[in-house]
């Protein structure tokens, strides 16, 4: 198995060449690194001369809170969108990831037109995590309510979310109100260092 | 002769036929449908972000609601993500409970499945049947778990327990009198085991009453038959997986094309479509129910001869057992740490990927080194199934939208999240 990720590692970079920034596998898994402007091009010759001809997930990450001081990965911006592709043809599977620039607006090229299974998974992203697929052409919010403010994936949205809703007998019809709820974490995020892991070899880098 | 105008029809969010909360927005041309377009997220709870709230093991139990008619095969693909990361192998006899499990599940997915649908059609006596047959499987889930749906069972480093060795039985009561109850308890006086293979010896008779109500019924074919003809080109294209690709004639099984667990060393069979219409998809999930039989079947025998451990002895991830820690303080921290912290998973980033039920089921989990995700993605078959829905049913009739909804067999647990 290994040797066939390296070997689909190898003839993308003499495809690609400096179109991928950074490549490299960790527990089998191929990841390459795309800057944003490529998207378009590198993905096409992916779905054409590579045969991935399956776009099996897109999704969003939100990478501001990531890690600690000591983390081997530093991400190089906040936002990022990770496609993961699979070829039923080759039995290959290809991990994409995009940084995304501008962290007020971040934009990147919507990949319907390449694999129509783009279609719900960028609206998705678009919701969850407010990021526009320019050239998307149905870019409406999909999971969460009519009408809903805010992006909820994004690690500054909290848990417990900003409004909670409500019928109002006297005006005999649904409300929205600040929520009362308070934040309540019964386990606290630690970040422990485990020596069983991190000896000589390093399984796995982000 | 009044002129006929094309109107927007709203279904759902409460029908019964929508699966659950679905709602769609139809654009109809008579009554052909020019554009469908689902609205969803009515179930939509943040599973991935409540997931990066809590530690590792306690998101477990958030798999079972994810797609809830087949809950242990959701906590499959996350179990696995975990492991991979961790880098710990389960013991063998773990991996066949898993695999026998995942089966057991298959079958409870596609008797729901085919009730659901063949009711939505019209034909209500399947749905009777398969109910009758989810019963006994609820109760293997029971007798393992002490939960009829929601399991829980599975833990990164194996299974929670080993398999029981008797079976829950019933009770006389005003409604059952001994002589009854004698006879509802006749398969449960041995083990697990012995309950599921009385049941796998039973199961193919009940599939060929399924098979003698739809398969040559005529209005069942008139229903399904040349309806949402999908090719595989167009199935890979919109992310299909599982039955909804096969059906198309794609050979595409995780368990065969990337083994996990221990099917690589099961005699198994992937049944594939022609058309790709409702009612090759129908056979095809015939077809798997006979298929995940004869897996159950294999597994059992293999752990009827096999004892020992089911999960791994590694108290880092697995707690320690129960006498352990009553007598030793290095096993009473373990276990005290792990309940409430969890473990640390190492930094990086895995996608594990089972064959569900419905499809592909994946979870892409990234770890920043610390005791709950850094970010959960889970990737629900349904999801794609139902972005395909608007192409699938341009140019049919209404009626053939239930149809639709009932092949692509929908759950909102998993395309809400």
């Amino acid at each position: 198995m290994s040797n066939h990720v390296k070997s689909l590692a190898t003839s993308l970079q003499a495809r690609f060449d400096d179109r991928i920034r950074e490549s490299n596998i960790a527990l089998d898994e191929l990841t390459i690194v795309v800057a944003k402007k490529d998207i378009m091009d590198v993905t096409t010759v992916l779905k054409e001369e590579f045969a991935f001809d399956q776009l099996i997930d897109l999704c969003g990450v939100d990478y501001s809170t990531y890690g600690n001081a000591e983390s081997s990965f530093k991400p190089a911006e906040r936002f990022a969108v990770i496609y993961h592709l699979l070829s039923v043809r080759n039995n290959y599977r290809l991990r994409v990831r995009t940084f995304l620039p501008d962290e007020a607006m971040p934009k990147i090229a919507s990949i319907k037109t390449i694999w129509s299974a783009a279609n719900w998974f960028e609206r998705e992203a678009f919701d969850l995590y407010g990021f526009i697929f320019e050239g998307h052409d149905d870019l409406r919010r999909l999971l969460t309510d009519y009408g809903f403010i805010g992006h909820p994936f994004r690690k500054d949205f909290p848990l417990e979310g900003n409004v909670e809703m409500r019928y109002d007998p006297v005006q005999q019809r649904v409300i929205y109100e600040p929520v009362s709820i308070e934040e309540r974490n019964l386990v606290p995020r630690v970040i422990r260092r485990d020596n069983r892991y991190h000896s000589s070899t390093q399984p796995g880098e982000a | 002769m009044a002129e006929i105008r094309n109107y927007t029809l709203n279904f759902g969010p409460q029908h019964p036929s929508a699966h659950g909360v679905l709602r769609l927005v139809l654009e109809l041309d008579g009554e052909v449908i020019e554009r469908a377009d689902p609205h969803i997220g009515l179930l939509h709870r943040g599973t991935e972000k409540l997931a990066e709230h809590k530690a590792f093991n306690q998101n477990i139990g958030y798999m079972d609601r994810l797609d809830y008619v087949s809950m242990l095969a959701n906590e499959h693909g996350y179990v696995l993500a975990i492991e991979k990361m961790l880098g710990t192998v389960p013991p063998v006899r773990a991996q066949y409970i898993r695999v026998m499990f995942d089966e057991v599940t298959r079958i409870l997915n596609h008797l729901l499945w085919l009730g659901a649908h063949a009711l939505d059609i019209g034909a209500m006596t399947v749905f009777l049947f398969a109910f009758r047959e989810r019963e006994d499987l609820f109760d293997a889930y029971e007798a393992v778990s002490g939960a009829r749906m929601h399991a829980t069972y599975y833990r990164p480093g194996g299974v929670y327990r080993d398999l029981p060795d008797t079976m829950p039985k019933y009770e006389t009561s005003k409604w059952h009198n001994q002589k009854e109850v004698n006879k509802l308890n006749e398969n449960r006086e041995g083990s697990l085991l012995d309950f599921l293979e009385d049941f796998t010896r039973r199961f193919p008779g009940y599939v060929d009453e399924y098979e003698t109500l739809l398969t040559d019924n005529r209005i069942w074919k008139q229903r399904t038959v040349d309806i949402a003809i999908v090719s595989p080109e167009r199935a890979l294209q919109m992310g299909l997986t599982g039955p909804m690709l096969r059906g198309s004639g794609v050979e595409w099984d995780l368990r065969k094309k990337q083994p996990y667990e221990v099917y690589d060393q099961l005699d198994f069979d992937i049944p594939v479509g022609v058309t790709g219409d409702c009612y090759d998809r129908y056979l095809v999930r015939v077809a798997e129910m006979r298929e995940a039989n004869k897996i159950i079947k294999q597994c059992i025998d293999w752990l009827r001869a096999n004892p020992g451990p089911v999960i791994v002895n590694d108290v880092k991830v697995a707690p320690p057992s129960r006498e352990n820690m009553k007598g030793n303080m290095e096993a009473m921290i373990h276990h005290f740490k792990l309940f409430t912290e969890g473990y640390c998973v190492p930094e990086g980033e895995a996608y594990a990927a089972v064959e569900h039920p419905k499809g592909e089921f994946g979870i892409y989990l990234v770890s920043d080194g610390a005791n709950k995700p850094y970010r959960l993605k889970i990737r629900a078959p349904g999801f794609a199934h139902l972005a395909a829905l608007d192409e699938m049913s341009r140019g049919h009739m209404l009626a053939d939208v239930v149809a639709i909804i009932g092949t692509q067999d929908i759950v909102f647990g998993e395309v809400d999240r």
